[in-house]
């Protein structure tokens, strides 16, 4: 069937899988984005900084401190998450009585100095990170290589994991109530501005774990990050910011539908995630899983 | 979502400062015709252009409320196509502009379409990605060169008759259009079309409650704001006869911003005076490389922070306050 298409099976399923894992990608980093804009009101320009760093720091640990792939997936979460949480309690505390747009330019500005840093201390040709689970399986139609498997199944993992806590649990349960009203959640007791700084720091954590995730399969590259962070901006758009199984799954469907792109009109895969977006503005402008305020 | 007004534009209604403003302007226009005698006239002409795009950007953000980043897309897409209509086509300066402009505008207006869908946030992310979009375009597209762009763009005389290839005569040619650009702006914001984009700006459900169709009135002042960021690309692509991928980046759009932030978001010079402070800093730094990025982040943090009327902005409150205590 592939055959009278003209387009050869090993091709089409290795651009899915392509499409797959970056769709895991856009996934990972529009959840962390949409948990932050719930409780912070702040669209995290940085994110896509912090993602960088946190491949950065899975390629110091490794090249500096002889920490092993498996340590950094613990170890950097942890280390950028914590300057995630300096950074709210510095400089973002400071704008939440002001309008939101204020936030997007600050860490904007903050994504700038740290992207700049990055490519002043290490150039933007890319370093290089070595595979953890080099190898693979030859499957009927494809040969699916281990690491790229691990990437897959380990950001279903996380999303799912994420929705769980938010949407499952205690801990979850405040979170939700402190989106709605925070007043009356800290009228019950519950510290909720220190519940905004560690979710700030859960969110920057997340795009740190994708970072370290992202650092075998792209070059660890000061760029990497907002060249990917606009995407993900439109994938939240299409999407809506308001559902956390919605960004997971249109992130996973946008990564596909880019990656079946590149097999049939590769001329467009740039552009067809902002081309849909285009198309989902105009049908319905609060986006898919959103709801118009 | 607030509609808390992002400047605090309360002079602009009050019919002395108006005045004031004309003579401000007078004094900036004396200034300009006599610059070109002390300093290097490409920067000047350099300073002008950005300070014509800023403006644009601040009609927006200003008088609107609405943050565009992506204004990038309509400042380098005319850029390229004045810059091909000229090299390619051989036009005369002001068509190539006129094309430029014209293309601009048409874009503003598709974009404008889908971007006012959005408010907000929401809005500054779908401009982004939409600006992302044209860059994109403009990598693929043959007519743009790709990553050399279009080089030796030749300055032909103007409307067929008048030379300008000397740095000097096209500065006066770039003076006039940006006089022509910054009073269609000062017009647009002082006529009831403007007091009704402010109005949508402090609240927008009492504009629509008003009557207003707020929806018209935003996408008005998007296509204006981007066909006069697209005639300052346009110019800009003439004044270094070079179009280039680095003016539709979203570094670029990330600029405006910043210059704008910087001389005072919703202040009627603060944009100009925002522009020739960046591209000073930048024409200064340029040795350093990656630092200018670095530099430009600490800048948008320290005014975010510290003084986010911006440097015309706090002159401005400072005078109030100086004239009310008198």
């Amino acid at each position: 069937m592939f055959e009278l298409l003209g387009i050869p099976p090993q091709a089409l399923f290795g651009q899915l899988l392509l499409g797959l894992i970056n769709g895991a990608f856009y996934a990972m980093l529009s959840l962390g984005l949409a948990v932050i804009f719930g409780l912070l009101n702040v669209i995290n320009f940085t994110h896509g900084a912090q993602y960088m760093m946190g491949a950065f720091a899975a390629w110091m640990l490794l090249e500096w401190g002889g920490v092993p792939y498996w340590g950094s997936l613990i170890l950097v979460p942890v280390i950028i998450g914590a300057t995630g949480v300096a950074m709210e309690k510095l400089f973002l505390k400071r704008l939440y009585h002001l309008d939101h747009l204020y936030g997007l330019l600050l860490t904007f500005g903050l994504a700038l100095i740290l992207e700049g840093f990055f490519r002043k201390q290490f150039g933007s040709s890319g370093l290089p990170y070595p595979n953890p689970l080099p190898g693979g399986t030859r499957l009927d139609f494809m040969f699916l290589p281990n690491y790229r498997a691990w990437v897959v199944v380990a950001s279903l993992v996380l999303c799912f994991g994420t929705w769980f806590m938010i949407e499952r649990t205690k801990l979850g349960s405040y979170l939700r109530a402190a989106t709605e009203r925070p007043d009356l959640v800290q009228a019950f007791g519950i510290n909720v501005p220190r519940m905004i700084t560690l979710t700030y720091g859960f969110g920057v954590g997340l795009a740190a774990l994708a970072g370290v995730l992202a650092a075998p399969i792209y070059n660890v590259n000061p760029v990497m990050g907002s060249n990917l962070i606009i995407i993900v901006f439109a994938v939240v758009v299409i999407g809506g910011m308001g559902s956390i199984l919605g960004a997971i799954i249109t992130g996973f469907a946008l990564g596909i539908i880019e990656g079946l792109t590149k097999v049939f009109y590769p001329e467009a895969s740039n552009t067809v995630i902002f081309i849909i977006m285009a198309i989902v503005l105009m049908v319905k402008p609060a986006g898919l899983f959103g709801t118009p305020k | 979502m607030s509609n808390a007004a992002i400047t605090a534009d309360q002079s602009a209604a009050k019919p002395g400062t108006r005045n004031r403003d004309l003579i401000i302007f007078a004094i900036l226009l004396a200034i300009g015709l006599v610059a070109p005698a002390l300093i290097y006239p490409v920067f000047l002409m350099k300073v002008l252009c950005f300070a014509l795009f800023a403006c644009a950007f601040n009609l927006l953000i200003g008088y609107v409320g609405l943050l565009s980043f992506g204004h990038a897309m309509f400042f380098g897409f005319a850029a390229y196509v004045s810059g091909y209509s000229v090299k390619a086509w051989g036009f005369s300066p002001e068509l190539g502009i006129l094309a430029g402009t014209a293309c601009a505008a048409l874009l503003g207006l598709v974009t404008g379409l889908l971007a006012i869908r959005r408010q907000g946030i929401y809005f500054a992310m779908v401009t982004l990605a939409l600006s992302q979009m044209v860059f994109f375009y403009c990598v693929q597209a043959k007519f743009t060169g790709g990553e050399d762009g279009i080089q030796a763009i030749p300055r032909r005389a103007l409307f067929g008759l008048i030379d300008v290839k000397s740095d000097i005569a096209f500065y006066y040619l770039v003076l006039a259009i940006f006089c022509f650009g910054f009073l269609v702006i000062w017009r647009a914001i002082h006529s009831p079309f403007g007091q009704v984009l402010k109005a949508i700006r402090e609240n927008e459900p009492r504009a629509i409650s008003l009557g207003y169709r707020v929806d018209q009135y935003k996408l008005l002042a998007f296509v204006l704001s981007a066909t006069l960021a697209g005639l300052a690309g346009a110019t800009k692509a003439l004044v270094f006869q070079l179009a280039s991928l680095t003016d539709v980046t979203w570094q670029m759009s990330g600029e405006v911003v910043l210059m704008t932030l910087v001389g005072g978001m919703g202040t009627v010079f603060g944009p100009i005076v925002g522009a020739a402070i960046i591209i000073t800093m930048q024409n200064y730094l340029a040795g350093f490389g990656e630092w200018v990025l670095v530099i430009q982040g600490f800048i948008f943090v320290i005014v975010v922070l510290a003084f986010r009327k911006g440097i015309v902005g706090e002159i401005q409150d400072w005078w109030t306050r100086r004239v009310n205590k008198a």
